[in-house]
């Protein structure tokens, strides 16, 4: 499931990217390329798991769920710090001059 | 187990190798040779981007499922010298197709924008943005 998730993340974080192109002001491009990354890694886990040890492609439980909404959030946050640490708007800059 | 860690191991040394590659470019701009495309630097930043991402996602949900934890030895199939050889066995499999599969998509993706680049009439090339 959190493949899924992930999946559905990195589509909806790269059209929104594409929107905005070519200005990448609030590093949108970064956060897709994170979510890209982990949606490939984590298809290559289940298919190689599918194809060495066999049972269910996608595991669709409440504990699978639970861990695509805390992978996606956890995937913002970084976003979030990323951000806040270049600071494209300056805000931070200005808050911490008053 | 902890199949993440190849991936990781493999975006250290891209990170080293993008900064060394940044600083080159940067010497070479100094000195006022002329850059046409897609720096490697930034190439790199996208692999660099790809791989930290998936690294850093993969580490929650192994944390998740109980298979890193925060004390020594960190992997719970250390404590179990029974389980170290099929940890291994499991990184180098499925952490070293993870690694190969994003560096092959990375490849892809440098020859799709290069070849975009390269249609491009000059006066009209920009920088492709994603991923600063």
């Amino acid at each position: 499931m959190w493949l899924i998730m992930t999946l559905l993340a990195a589509i909806i974080v790269t059209a929104i990217w594409y929107v905005k192109a070519p200005e990448d002001k609030y590093k949108l491009g970064l956060l897709s390329l994170m979510f890209w990354g982990a949606t490939l890694m984590w298809f290559v886990d289940h298919v190689m798991a599918y194809l060495t040890e066999g049972g269910e492609f996608f595991e669709i439980n409440l504990d699978a769920t639970l861990l695509g909404i805390a992978v996606v959030i956890f995937a913002l946050f970084v976003w979030e710090i990323a951000l806040l640490v270049s600071d494209p708007k300056g805000v931070l800059k200005r808050v911490l001059k008053r | 187990m902890a199949c993440f860690l190849v991936p990781a191991g493999e975006a250290i040394v891209t990170s080293v190798v993008q900064k060394v590659v940044e600083k080159k470019e940067k010497k070479a701009d100094a000195e006022g040779s002329k850059n046409t495309g897609l720096s490697w630097s930034r190439r790199l930043g996208w692999l660099n981007k790809l791989l930290w991402g998936g690294t850093i996602l993969l580490a929650l949900e192994h944390i998740w499922h109980g298979e890193v934890v925060p004390w020594p030895p960190f992997l719970t199939a250390m404590a179990n010298p029974a389980d170290v050889a099929p940890m291994l066995h499991e990184m180098a499999l499925f952490g070293g197709a993870m690694a190969i599969t994003i560096t092959v998509i990375w490849g892809i993706m440098i020859v799709i924008a290069e070849l975009k680049a390269k249609a491009m009439p000059e006066a009209k090339v920009k920088p492709i943005s994603g991923g600063e």
